[in-house]
């Protein structure tokens, strides 16, 4: 009996090592196929208080190209990459946000601080859109077409260099 | 030609290694003392050969040579020198060099200062090491060689990630390994144990240097990097729970756990298997922490990028010196004797209690860190796990630790009065109170949480200082006996009154930092005037400026306090050309109490600039804290026994040779 204590250990690792292996297999920047080439997910979230939106819902997107950007106040990455969300927006990109599991007056102190380049943004905050949405941990950003259909997942804070080698090159491709 | 030469002296460094983690093995079984003595050779000939290669990449980034793709990749012409030094480790193949670096470095520090270990145990920990090395190499060489070139050579470079440009972060890795790597010995002496069949007191000892060396090099790594994080983010934290800190976390707490439960081992004779457990585990973290940062599973601010066939290679070596250590583990540690009767209380049930705590609390991080990646591959919904996960768990279980601290260190060994600590503790149990008390009747009823963590603070300070002061019986007996008995102390009692004393300090800072934290976000315009705490602070106005490699904003505020004058603070928002990518340089003025913090947002369209100001209360004592944390670390290395290495017995003083068993499996 006491020796299958001492077989715990390896027996603990064993599942860790299974899990990571698997976790191996999937790359966490690009969506589960089973989201891409869909159409995005039903929802309809409220405003933040203040922000002179109606809040941000299903039927807002298509039309054109258009980013959308989950973002949180507690998300250090999320400030990372806001200065590229800014400079996309400033480029006339079209980028909604959804503000993933905050408190409204935490998101709008951050966006007077750090810039707010969002069209509209849905307050999102018990998660749930995020689950429908598949959302693995803010920062995401989801390049959603003209018929509004998903057709790419960026998880993590984008870089420069996702923005000339996927992003742009995409939301180019999607104009034609 | 150099790069070359660093290239070959890796394959040369790669074949030591693997004499190193061969031969010694076969010499100790064989008793063949040649075989055994190699292991030394080896090491301190890998040593100077990872040097050479990490010499060889060194000079490749001070004279830009752009024909090597990592260079490239990482480094500019324009880059200030200290930044074309710190990217060699600032990307994943110069860190690997660096990391292997260390890895030599103790090694060859194990052959020249492990002179008191019998020959065939120093044998095995030595080709324990070697293995780890050639794991190393062999992922360095084939999938990771730093040395590849570029034809043809650009004429300029990549530039490197702004936010790493940053004195601070340029230390922080080489001391973050050197903790890491520094873990790998007490491994390899865990290893060797477990081969022998025997764990004692002299073991005890002479993982001990090793152990705190580690410790207090991961300790200072990870608050180099916390404080990185705090002026560098500009967001005011200076912990986020993310990842990447995480997994240089867990080794912490599991090695904070070995380097207690190896004092039981030596002065008792007790919890051996225990020990070489968390031996194995707190170097397991390190390797795991490594893997989750390299590998690209789980995404954060601080990983690498991401190379699934590194991921594979990683995954394989962890398989191998985890799984391969904890099979070790599970089939050789139930033969070793299990000690005597434990009282629990008494000091070995107090640093008991410690290790539990400690243990959950790593398990707790562990699964906070991996449950969202577990989540996934059984495919149920997905979450992302943030600061409330850790706050809600890891936070009660650190209460009864810390609320232990003292009244552990002040029990004697096998039989300890509770009733007796506390009348020795009484001044700190007073002190911790009456803190509570006046915090909640003078500054705030409600914040009972604040009141406890101020009052627990004043507890370890006050508690470390009252059992020193018992122990030399300060007040009661006359002062030159005391003097006697302060010179008579050996190193370590003070090494214990220091670290818990700072780890007092820590607690201070946590609790200020984050329950008195004062936040103002408003649009001031050039020549305004607004007040925070006692403050008053006068945006002067924004002018541009040019850096080395950066041009910048540069907003001026200058504060008041009263009408005289406080400090004039610089806040930035830089922006590299070569790297296309801003950074914010928030404005600290900090002293022992609090630190302005500004920092400067964006320009409104009407001319108004977007800034954040906060006063974070005691937050230089997070630091202060564990540096003296740290410091308690060294003077325990000071310890004289920690130098006269194996305590003789009485067998041995007769002529025996305990030291020299007959060993297992031979």
């Amino acid at each position: 009996m006491r020796r299958l204590l001492f077989v715990v250990p390896a027996l603990v690792f064993v599942a860790i090592a299974g899990f990571l292996a698997i976790g191996l297999t999937r790359d966490p920047s690009t969506l589960p196929s089973a989201l891409l080439d869909r159409p995005a997910p039903d929802f309809a979230l409220p405003p933040l208080p203040g922000r002179d939106d109606a809040g941000f819902a299903r039927a807002d997107l298509g039309g054109g190209p258009m980013l959308v950007n989950f973002f949180a106040s507690w998300c250090v990455p999320c400030r990372i990459e806001h200065p590229i969300i800014n400079r996309l927006a400033e480029a006339g990109v079209t980028v909604h946000g959804i503000n993933y599991k905050d408190k409204p007056e935490d998101a709008l102190a951050w966006l007077a601080e750090l810039g707010d380049p969002f069209a509209r943004v849905g307050r999102d905050q018990d998660g749930r859109v995020g689950i429908d949405w598949g959302v693995y941990g803010v920062p995401e950003t989801y390049v959603i077409d003209a018929d509004g259909t998903i057709v790419h997942k960026h998880v993590g804070p984008l870089q420069p260099r996702d923005l000339e080698r996927t992003i742009l090159p995409l939301l180019e491709s999607l104009k034609r | 030609m150099i790069a070359e030469l660093g290239h070959f002296a890796l394959v040369m460094a790669l074949g030591l290694a693997i004499a190193q983690g061969s031969l010694p093995f076969l010499g100790a079984a064989r008793h063949d003392l040649a075989l055994m003595r190699l292991g030394s050779t080896a090491a301190v000939g890998q040593l100077a050969c990872v040097t050479l290669a990490l010499a060889a990449l060194t000079n490749a980034y001070v004279t830009s040579d752009f024909s090597l793709l990592n260079v490239y990749e990482n480094s500019h012409s324009a880059k200030p020198l200290l930044y074309k030094i710190s990217g060699v480790w600032g990307n994943h193949e110069g860190s690997l060099v660096l990391w292997v670096w260390i890895l030599a470095l103790f090694g060859a520090a194990v052959a020249l200062f492990g002179r008191n270990l019998p020959l065939p145990f120093k044998a095995r920990t030595l080709a324990v090491q070697g293995l780890i090395g050639t794991g190393f190499l062999l992922f360095m060489l084939f999938t990771s060689n730093p040395f590849e070139r570029l034809v043809p050579a650009p004429l300029d470079g990549t530039g490197l990630n702004p936010i790493l440009q940053d004195p601070g972060l340029a230390f922080h890795p080489p001391m973050l390994y050197l903790g890491y790597v520094g873990l790998s010995v007490t491994f390899s002496f865990a290893m060797a144990a477990l081969i022998e069949g025997r764990v004692d007191a002299s073991w005890a000892r002479w993982v001990r240097p090793w152990t705190l060396v580690a410790w207090v090099a991961l300790t200072l790594g990870i608050a180099l990097g916390s404080w990185w994080a705090y002026y560098e983010l500009g967001w005011g934290g200076w912990w986020f729970w993310d990842p990447v800190e995480n997994a240089s976390f867990m080794p912490w707490l599991a090695a904070t756990a070995l380097l207690h439960s190896a004092i039981v081992v030596e002065k008792r004779d007790t919890l051996k298997s225990w020990t070489i457990l968390l031996a194995i585990l707190a170097f397991s973290l390190s390797l795991l922490g490594t893997f989750l940062v390299r590998s690209g599973v789980l995404t954060s601010v601080h990983a690498f990028a991401v190379d699934p066939s590194r991921g594979v290679f990683i995954l394989a070596l962890l398989v191998i010196a985890i799984g391969g250590s904890l099979a070790m583990f599970a089939l050789r540690a139930p033969a070793m004797q299990p000690g005597g009767h434990f009282a629990p209380v008494s000091r070995e049930g107090g640093l008991l209690l410690n290790n539990l705590l400690l243990a959950t609390a790593t398990a707790t991080v562990l699964l906070g860190t991996l449950y969202p990646l577990a989540l996934e591959v059984v495919g149920g919904a997905k979450i992302s796990v943030g600061p409330p996960f850790f706050n809600a768990t890891f936070v009660p279980l650190m209460l009864p630790l810390l609320l232990a601290v003292p009244i552990g260190a002040t029990l004697a060994w096998k039989r300890g009065n509770l009733m007796g600590a506390f009348r020795r503790l009484r001044l700190a149990v007073a002190a911790a109170l009456a803190t509570m008390a006046l915090y909640l009747v003078l500054v705030s009823p409600q914040s009972l949480g604040a009141a406890l963590g101020f009052g627990l603070a004043v507890w370890l300070i006050g508690g470390s200082v009252t059992d020193l002061a018992a122990r030399v019986g300060l007040l009661e007996l006359a002062p030159g006996r005391t003097w006697q008995r302060l010179k008579g102390l050996p190193a370590s009692a003070f090494a214990v009154t220091i670290a818990h004393a700072g780890l007092g300090v820590l607690i201070v800072g946590i609790t200020a930092s984050s329950t008195l934290q004062e936040e103002r976000l408003l649009a001031m315009r050039p020549g305004e005037t607004t007040t925070i705490g006692r403050y008053e602070v006068r945006f002067a106005g924004v002018d541009e400026r040019q850096g080395p490699n950066y041009s910048a904003l540069r907003a001026t505020f200058e504060t008041t306090s009263g009408g005289l004058p406080v400090a004039t603070l610089h806040s930035e928002k830089r922006f590299f050309p070569v790297e296309g990518q801003p950074t914010t340089e928030a404005g600290i003025h900090t002293n022992l109490w609090r630190d302005l913090y500004f920092v400067l947002g964006d320009r409104t369209p009407d001319g108004a600039w977007a800034v954040r100001l906060y006063i974070n209360p005691f937050v230089i004592w997070i630091w202060g804290g564990v540096g003296i944390m740290a410091l308690g670390g060294l003077v325990s290395l000071l310890d004289r026994r920690l130098r006269v290495g194996a305590p003789t017995t009485a067998a041995a003083r007769r002529g025996g040779r305990p030291d020299l068993p007959d060993p297992v499996g031979a």
